[in-house]
């Protein structure tokens, strides 16, 4: 039941030029940042044959690539989650899954899934940018592989925290912009810590960044695995209540 | 209430905040009955049916479907109930089959009979030819029909439909009514409307609300026998003087209309064969014979401002 809905939503997505564009212009966009820094690199590289122990091409190239992909992603995933339930919701199309025989929690799961399979897809495609390396030099395997996973849990994380604010609403516009200011604010909360003083570890935890940061760069840390899993589960199930409480009202 | 009955609501409540808008309706519908859901605007008619179709949660009373309360296990009752709403939750970007399929999906049909239950609950909203076009691209009936047949796909025992004649033109609504009766008679249908002709000619029983409120209810033999008033007008080409008409049996009250025209009031059998007798024999040149019938209207809007209309003596014949 699951999937029909998340097939569903993944049809409808694509049907639409929306996803196509929003393809497209990531692919462009990072593509010409990837030339960029393979360019960088170029010129970096007879210095860095000096050093000892120096960084990589993974490290140089694609580690900043996806850096700038995840500031590009926040600003577009809400475009991509505000529909979710805030179309179905204009359209009234949300009594057709109410009144058919399924759980609220398959029906957010459902188009959790959809949302993941985009983002599957999506981070997929980026990765075949530094996959075209291995025509030309040897990549740190170890460090890819840390970095696809960190793209996928990161972007799911603010599918998760989209559908939530798309629940909300039966208004795409409002979804996507409080998606972005939500995900602006858990990326930018760590600057509390640097001003401030008490708090600040919880301040750093709470930053989307950091985790982020630290799995781009090979760490893969449980703490950062249980942050994005926490993240994720408490906004399928505020959501999953959110759906309750409207027949409520 | 009935233990047999396919739909039971019992003391059913709905606010929204503080306003009222479903107060202790009780009601109950029984295996092939075609049940007629009859208000004026606002009475609380979609109200109580999203309450029945789980899509609202009820502020006080209970739903069981065929058994299942619509809280308490939700997937069992929903099983059995086909819904359209007011607005046909159609994906405009799918074509026909596909959004049917969807929706066998959704209502869990088996995977082997789904290509079955598309084609026949397509026969059954005449979508046959329509099957793989854009709903975008359907007119207004069409995608009424296939509000229909997403409501029926799943082969449930009641189906509700909430007004599903709004915007039609007269030749798709009677298509839409002959397709109710088709219903009705394999299953159980609620049907909401504002129109007291449409409650006439597809429903078994009639129950008007207002305000939330349960204000009548009888089976529609009663309500047309309620709607014919016991008078027919007459008109004639040589009007006779009113006494000569006074005379003719069974007639109790001669009223002129205009020159040619009369009301005739009677008691219980209608003097129409002996009047047509006597115009002969006297050559009065009768033209015109019609039965008066209290208009539609005007008996809702005597049913629906009428504080006191007889719920208790109507209930015990519905």
């Amino acid at each position: 039941m699951i999937f029909t809905i998340a097939r569903r939503e993944i049809i409808t997505m694509f049907l639409s030029p929306l996803a196509w564009v929003i393809l497209g212009v990531i692919q462009v966009v990072l593509g010409f940042m990837f030339l960029s820094l393979l360019d960088n690199y170029a010129i970096l590289q007879p210095q860095l044959m000096r050093l000892e122990n120096t960084p990589g091409v993974t490290d140089i190239v694609v580690a900043p690539l996806f850096q700038l992909a995840a500031i590009i992603l926040l600003m577009i995933m809400p475009l991509i989650t505000m529909r979710t339930f805030a179309e179905e919701k204009r359209n009234k199309t949300l009594t057709l899954l109410i009144s058919s025989p399924l759980s609220m929690t398959e029906i957010v799961l459902g188009k959790f899934l959809g949302l993941f399979l985009f983002v599957f897809f999506l981070v997929s495609l980026l990765m075949l940018m530094p996959l075209s390396l291995y025509m030309g030099t040897a990549l740190d395997t170890g460090k890819l592989v840390s970095i696809y996973l960190s793209m996928l849990l990161l972007l799911s994380s603010f599918a998760a925290i989209g559908l939530y604010l798309s629940s909300l609403t039966d208004n795409q516009t409002i979804a996507a912009v409080s998606t972005f200011g939500a995900l602006l604010m858990l990326w930018i909360i760590d600057w509390v810590g640097e001003t401030a003083g008490g708090g600040q570890n919880v301040a750093a935890y709470l930053s989307i960044l950091r985790h982020h940061q630290s799995m781009l760069e090979g760490v893969f840390n449980f703490s950062d695995l249980a942050y994005y899993l926490i993240l994720i589960t408490t906004f399928l199930v505020l959501t999953i209540r959110q759906l309750d409480r409207d027949r409520l009202l | 209430m009935d233990s047999t009955a396919l739909v039971a609501v019992e003391n059913l409540s709905r606010y929204y905040q503080k306003n009222c808008a479903i107060d202790q309706l009780s009601f109950s519908l029984q295996a092939g009955e075609v049940l007629g859901f009859l208000g004026p605007n606002g009475a609380g008619k979609s109200t109580t049916m999203q309450v029945i179709t789980g899509n609202l949660a009820p502020s006080e009373g209970r739903v069981i479907i065929n058994g299942f309360d619509i809280i308490e296990s939700p997937r069992q009752a929903k099983q059995h109930i086909g819904y359209l709403p007011e607005h046909p939750p159609i994906y405009r970007e799918a074509t026909v089959d596909e959004y049917l399929k969807y929706c066998a999906k959704l209502r869990r049909v088996e995977h082997g009979s789904i290509a079955n239950a598309m084609e026949e609950s397509k026969s059954h909203c005449g979508l046959n030819e329509v099957g793989h076009r854009l709903i975008a691209n359907l007119s207004k009936g069409y995608q009424q029909r296939v509000g229909i047949a997403q409501a029926i796909i799943h082969n449930p025992a009641v189906v509700i439909l909430d007004e599903p004649t709004v915007g039609l033109d007269p030749i798709q609504i009677r298509e839409i009514r002959s397709l109710i009766k088709t219903l009705g008679a394999e299953r159980s249908v609620i049907l909401s409307t504002h129109i007291l002709s449409e409650v006439q000619a597809s429903c078994d029983r009639v129950l008007i609300i207002r305000e939330g409120k349960l204000i009548y209810s009888a089976s529609i033999e009663t309500l047309k026998n309620y709607r014919n008033k016991h008078s027919i007008t007459a008109a004639f080409n040589n009007p006779p003087p009113i006494e000569q008409l006074e005379a003719i049996g069974l007639i109790e009250q001669v009223e002129s209309i205009d020159n040619n025209r009369f009301r005739l009031s009677f008691n219980s059998d209608s003097p129409a064969e002996s009047l047509v007798q006597v115009s002969v024999e006297k050559k009065w040149g009768l033209f015109e014979l019609v039965p008066d019938h209290a208009s539609l209207e005007d008996l809702f809007i005597e049913l629906t401002q009428d504080e006191n209309a007889g719920v208790d003596s109507a209930e015990a014949e519905g």
